[in-house]
């Protein structure tokens, strides 16, 4: 195992970069975290029913997230160097089927929180309650529709197994207004927090603090996008 | 006689009664006909409200659950306007559900464009692993539920509900089967196309081959009925030459003539019946069979 000092060199290994800016690492502390301390999940626990599921919804920039899968050895390290090449199983968006521990295939973008709704449902019509789905959002993803219909719909029927982290760079044209993304959330049943994007500590608390019966949005603020 | 839509409601509704894995999730239409099943599973048979794109989304997570979810609504909300969902929270993410339209082609010719996807199978063609099921009869629809849920491991289901009907069921037969044994040329009737298409031959000493299953395309079954003459008619409920790349393929290799009969590509702006829209894209019995003597002639 690996530690959080450690990623930015296996990032180095993909990208080729000795210096990653804010954008390229904009999701790496929440990544850490939750593969750190939050999931319930480990390379010995692919076809677990019971353990929690990650989906990275935004799919883009995926460095950050094959340097936590490396440093928890879902896979090798030596699948990093080559990255996005003919060879290699780790493209500029993962793809499920080739990487093991990722959930989802993603990339374009609004896709991760619809099925991590329906994969919330799944788990609990199996009688799977002890199980969290996590989806990690951009803000900007959220301008995408089919995020509210989602947003909507899990507030409305209380999926309290689910729990979307938007890392919040404030990459959005149009932005949420005074109330931030919490508010969009919030008008439709989700408890949600803000905390500081690169605070573990704070990442850690709001990401398993005690279920309030409905799903849950953790807010990780960053720096803006440049 | 009860509509194919009934039929699938009672269907499914049993199937989710046997089956601890199967689910159905709907967006508004047709809720009604789940209301008691809904009762029973709460948990299974899922009303995401107006949300057609969540409504496919919610599909591919129950399925990397482990569930075998049914989706059903309207088929230009199902196939056209949630078209990404199908192609990536289904087929890319490696899981399966089984998509049930109803409102076929001009079932709601009243309705106008915004209810009609006589395009829905050739769409669905573009995405690798979908099996097409196009009952002629609503006797025939729980059979075919049953066997697309069965084979859910392998492939996922287009179930294309119509409300149009042949006069009487067929059993359940994976590729082409006889229904009139002729000596010349092969026409293919896709689903509720045979009753029209039997009209429209009488006497025509041609053989009539009826079939639910559009894919896989029975490619072997067609070069075998076809050996002899090498000349086929499809006939369609949907896009004209949906099939014909299928059935040229079968037949790649040897000398072959092939019409493909079926809704025409443009925007007709009228609204009536579906009687009258078949007769305007050339489907009803007298349409058909002027079509085939036309084609028959033409190569005499």
């Amino acid at each position: 195992m690996r530690s959080y000092a450690e990623l930015t060199g296996l990032m180095t290994l993909m990208t080729g970069d000795e210096k990653h800016g804010p954008s390229a690492t904009s999701t790496l502390d929440v990544l850490w975290v939750l593969y750190d301390q939050v999931l319930r999940t480990g390379p010995d626990r692919l076809d677990d029913p019971g353990r929690d599921r990650f989906l990275l919804s935004k799919g883009h920039g995926p460095a950050a997230y094959y340097a936590v899968l490396a440093a928890k050895e879902f896979i090798p390290e030596s699948w990093l160097e080559g990255f996005g090449s003919a060879g290699s199983r780790l493209g500029y968006h993962p793809d499920r089927t080739l990487v093991p521990g990722v959930e989802i295939g993603s990339g374009s973008l609004g896709h991760g929180l619809p099925l991590g709704v329906g994969l919330a449902h799944g788990l609990l019509a199996r009688g799977l309650l002890t199980p969290r789905v996590f989806v990690l959002v951009g803000d900007a993803e959220l301008d995408e529709g089919s995020n509210n219909e989602a947003i909507v719909y899990a507030g409305a029927v209380g999926l309290p197994n689910l729990c979307v982290i938007a890392v919040d760079n404030r990459s959005s044209s149009y932005g949420w207004g005074p109330g931030g993304i919490e508010a969009h959330f919030a008008v439709s049943g989700w408890s949600a927090a803000r905390v500081p994007g690169r605070d573990h500590a704070a990442l850690a608390s709001a990401l398993t603090a005690a279920g309030t019966g409905g799903p849950r949005l953790v807010v990780a603020e960053v720096e803006a996008k440049s | 006689m009860s509509d194919m839509r009934s039929v699938f409601a009672a269907a499914a509704s049993s199937l989710v009664d046997e089956d601890p894995l199967a689910a159905v999730v709907l967006a508004e239409i047709s809720a009604d006909l789940f209301a008691k099943a809904a009762a029973r599973h709460p948990d299974r048979v899922l009303n995401v409200g107006i949300r057609e794109q969540l409504m496919v989304s919610v599909a591919g997570g129950l399925a990397l659950a482990g569930l075998r979810p049914i989706v059903h609504t309207y088929a230009p909300f199902l196939v056209e306007r949630a078209f990404e969902q199908v192609k990536l929270d289904l087929a890319h993410q490696d899981v399966r559900a089984v998509l049930v339209s109803i409102g076929a082609s001009y079932d709601a010719a009243a309705s106008g464009r915004t209810h009609q996807a006589p395009e829905d199978v050739a769409l669905l063609d573009t995405v690798p692993g979908f099996a097409v099921q196009v009952p002629g009869h609503p006797d025939e629809v729980p059979g075919l539920l049953r066997g697309a849920l069965g084979v859910l491991d392998a492939t996922s289901t287009y179930l294309r509900l119509s409300a149009e009907s042949n006069r009487s069921a067929l059993p359940l037969w994976p590729g082409l089967q006889v229904v009139r044994q002729g000596r010349s040329t092969v026409v293919v009737a896709v689903g509720p196309m045979l009753s029209p298409v039997l009209d429209a031959v009488g006497d025509l000493d041609v053989t009539v081959a009826y079939t639910t299953t559009v894919r896989p395309f029975d490619g072997e079954g067609l070069r075998e009925l076809a050996a002899s003459s090498g000349v086929v008619v499809l006939v369609e409920p949907y896009l004209a030459g949906t099939s014909a790349f299928a059935a040229s393929a079968a037949l790649a290799g040897r000398a072959h003539r092939l019409l493909s009969l079926g809704v025409g590509r443009s925007e007709l702006r009228r609204y009536g019946t579906p009687e009258y829209h078949a007769a305007l894209h050339g489907l009803d019995a007298m349409g058909i069979r002027r079509s085939v003597m036309d084609f028959l002639a033409s190569g005499a």
